[in-house]
């Protein structure tokens, strides 16, 4: 039967031809609907195929099947998740022919019956997929075991005993799963370390751990194995395994069927990883702490046709996709026992380092007077040695600032850490302030004028200077109330006609497309310089954040699946729920985007201080949001602001006092 | 603590209004020769309480006969500014107090660092 799709008014047709032109028409609709695909009147060499998708199911083996029946296929794009595909012929006689096969032609593929819908369409653009790389610390590790040694590991496993003496075994409500060495409880996301299961490890799983250690993928046998058994349509919800319970590195054997692994950033970037049969997937340093994985519950998997790469990352480039059915796949995930308190480089992920229960956001003042206390002087005090051992330039704007002075100008430098602007421009008098004994201390030592003192009462007085800076200092107070105070405080020490220059940090770190410094600086960033000119009580985080890095990815680590609970926040939900109250400060993970206004931002202890694990202090912030500062002043009385600027992730601006307040 | 910080200093103890100038009460104070720059010292001069400096100077027993106002055209007198120049900058207090000569709240000196932190009732 021909199927005419040209001067089709003149064509008598039957009735099942209206039917499926009807039906052709209604598919290509919803082509133009909902991904705005317009079909073309005229024949052309390329067809898009309604139904023909992966996302209904249809392999790209079976389609080309169908296909090629009309002639030689130039291309076949099948986008994931799409209910069709475009098939690009040699010539139009090829394209028609192949129309003409196809269209309202019924395929049955997994038990079901579809019916392609064909039409043309002007040729697609390719559109070049953008290549995704493994997560860092992540490697897959193809054929690691023979098929006899998975036959003989997936035998060691007795499903049918329940012996609860040697091993544990769980029928979880997704899958089962059985732990030897240690029982990893799905209640708290972790293992009773004083309670060892009484026979460890089998012994059959000896040989490919040696394996690991000789290949450098781990230093220390793991003591700890769980078993999964995920049938297809099985899988696991996406978590972080629990930092306090298990070292750096996680192996995971994955036996039986091919499956995929997804793995997620907290920033949104995700990465789905092709696990194959009888490979090991290592996953250590950022992709073991940080990222999430999980395994969708799903019975296919969109998969790269050609296994030519190599590569095990889903690229979904449309030209090489196919589904994958799943079969049953059998985990063995090796993992170590933790036992002291893990120091990784992802605090906002780390139960180990997360503050037992992280104060509110405060409102009274008592409230905030006892956060900044805790969360600002005390960790300056603390930190203050290791905070001034690094040195580090001042950012050049506020050097312009200064040296714009008059040579008889007198300068306050309200929050003056070690004194780094104190000496910038020695032809004024400069006088530091700063609530920190320890770092005015320093500033004394340098030979700097400088008193302690806090900067919503500064005992300077009034209308005496002609310049004030207060560079990362009020975003340290937790009220809009005290940052208000903040800046009156500092409007009263000017003269009339002085001018106060404020930097705060920024919530906005990327800005007019350009990535701050903060964000940028990664840990394979060697230049020193570059990251000292940003905030620098970040940078120098920054600067430890990196070598803790260096540090933990410099050993060796692989995955595991567990269970059960896909938070990566395992605290305090419970308590939460019920009272009416402000919510609790997020701790910030350091070099990613800002979450919240209100947080914790960690700093890690470096060098012998390091030597007590675990050293991380977190110092309070809030970060201020575009306009907010500006804002801010212009409800002080008696100022103008002159300048408003964005610097490097801060909000930054020049203030001039006008008359007496 | 040197004079030229003390003279900038003010009692922000609450409900104070005569605060100034702070009272020196010093048990160790050091003379660091620092090099004399007369045109920093000139620029200085109209931005000081003078009544102040001389009165600090005067407790510490730094004095050098320092008249009760500036004297006149001090630009080009180098052997005044040259005796500024040492109680401004070369004259420190390493241990000791500050008091308020109203409210008579004390802030110690200790290492030269004065710590004017207030209790959270006091501010």
């Amino acid at each position: 039967m021909e199927a005419p799709v040209q001067n089709v008014k003149s064509v008598r047709r039957s009735k099942e031809d209206k039917k499926l032109l009807k039906r052709q028409i209604k598919a290509s609709h919803i082509l133009l609907k909902h991904d705005g695909i317009t079909t073309a009147s005229q024949p052309t060499q390329c067809v898009v195929v309604c139904n023909g998708g992966l996302g209904n199911g249809v392999s790209r083996e079976l389609l080309m099947a169908v296909l090629t029946e009309g002639g030689a296929v130039e291309s076949l794009l099948m986008p994931p998740n799409k209910p069709y595909s475009f098939a690009t012929f040699a010539s139009l006689q090829e394209s028609q022919s192949a129309h003409t096969l196809c269209n309202g032609r019924v395929l049955e593929c997994n038990g079901h019956h579809i019916t392609l819908y064909c039409s043309y369409v002007l040729p697609v653009d390719r559109g070049e997929c953008e290549s995704v790389s493994l997560p860092p610390g992540l490697c897959v590790l193809e054929d690691f075991v023979s098929p006899e040694e998975e036959s003989r590991l997936l035998q060691a496993v007795d499903w049918t005993s329940h012996n609860d003496d040697v091993t544990a075994q769980r029928e979880l409500k997704h899958r089962r799963v059985k732990h030897y060495g240690y029982e990893f409880r799905y209640d708290n996301n972790n293992v009773d370390k004083d309670k060892p299961l009484p026979n460890g490890l089998p012994l059959v799983c000896d040989a490919l751990l040696q394996r690991c250690v000789c290949d450098g993928h781990i230093s220390v046998l793991p003591d700890q194995l769980t078993v999964n058994e995920y049938e297809s349509g099985q899988g696991i919800p996406p978590h972080v395994d629990t930092h306090s319970a298990f070292e750096d590195t996680i192996l995971s054997l994955s036996l039986g069927a091919k499956t995929v692994m997804d793995f997620r950033h907290p920033d949104g970037r995700s990465v789905a990883v092709v696990l194959p049969p009888r490979s090991l997937l290592v996953m250590k340093g950022e992709s073991r702490y940080l990222w999430t994985h999980g395994i969708t519950p799903r019975k296919f998997d969109v998969v790269p046709a050609s296994t030519a790469e190599r590569s095990w990352v889903v690229n979904f480039n449309p030209s090489d996709l196919t589904l994958n059915q799943r079969g049953t796949r059998t985990s063995f995930t090796f993992r170590k026992i933790r036992y002291t308190p893990c120091d990784c480089a992802y605090p906002s992920v780390c139960d180990s380092q997360r503050p037992p229960s992280p104060p509110r956001v405060p409102v009274a003042r008592s409230d905030a007077c006892q956060l900044e206390e805790r969360y600002v002087h005390r960790v300056y005090e603390e930190i203050s040695a290791h905070f001034s051992s690094t040195r580090h330039a001042p950012w050049p704007r506020v050097r312009d600032f200064l040296l714009s002075l008059p040579n008889d100008a007198i300068m306050a430098d309200i929050g003056c850490g070690n004194g780094k602007y104190l000496g910038i421009n020695p032809q004024v008098f400069s006088l530091g302030c700063d609530r920190s004994v320890n770092l005015v201390s320093i500033c004394a030592e340098r030979g700097f004028h400088a008193v302690v003192c806090d900067a919503l009462s500064v005992p300077l007085r009034s209308s005496a200077f002609d310049a004030v800076i207060s560079i990362a200092v009020i975003h340290h107070f937790s009220t809009q109330e005290r940052r208000l105070a903040a800046v009156t405080e500092l409007v009263r020490l000017l003269k009339v006609g002085g001018r106060a220059l404020i930097y705060v940090w920024a919530m906005e770190q990327e800005y007019k497309n350009q990535k701050s410094k903060y964000l940028k600086t990664n840990k394979n960033m060697e230049n020193q310089e570059n990251m000292e000119n940003m905030e620098p009580k970040t940078s120098k985080e920054n600067t430890e954040r990196r070598n803790d890095l260096d540090e933990t990815e410099s050993e060796a680590s692989v995955r595991q699946v567990h269970a059960g609970n896909a938070s990566s926040n395992p605290a305090d939900a419970e308590e939460d729920c019920g009272k009416e109250t402000s919510p609790r400060l997020s701790v910030h993970t350091n070099r990613t985007a800002f979450v919240s206004q209100d947080l914790l931002v960690p700093w890690h202890l470096k060098g012998e201080v390091k030597a007590s694990p675990g050293a991380v202090f977190h110092r309070f912030y809030h970060v201020f949001q575009r306009g907010e500062l500006e804002d801010l002043c212009v409800s002080v009385s008696g100022l103008e602001v002159q300048q408003s600027y964005y610097d490097q992730g801060n909000w930054c601006v020049v203030l001039r006092k006008t008359h007496q307040q | 603590m040197k004079l030229l910080t003390h003279n900038m200093l003010t009692s922000h103890v609450k409900g104070v209004t005569k605060g100034y100038p702070l009272l020196i009460k010093a048990t160790e104070v050091k003379v660091n020769e620092i090099e004399f720059n007369p045109q920093f010292v000139s620029r200085m001069i109209p931005k000081l309480e003078w009544s102040a400096l001389i009165q600090a100077a005067e407790g510490l027993g730094y004095l050098q006969e320092l008249p009760s106002t500036p004297v006149s055209n001090y630009e080009n007198d180098e052997d005044f500014l040259r005796k500024v120049h040492r109680v401004l900058l070369e004259v420190e207090v390493i241990e000791g107090a500050l008091q308020c000569p109203e409210s008579g709240r004390e802030f110690p000196i200790s290492r030269g660092v004065p710590n004017m932190l207030l209790n959270e009732d006091e501010s």
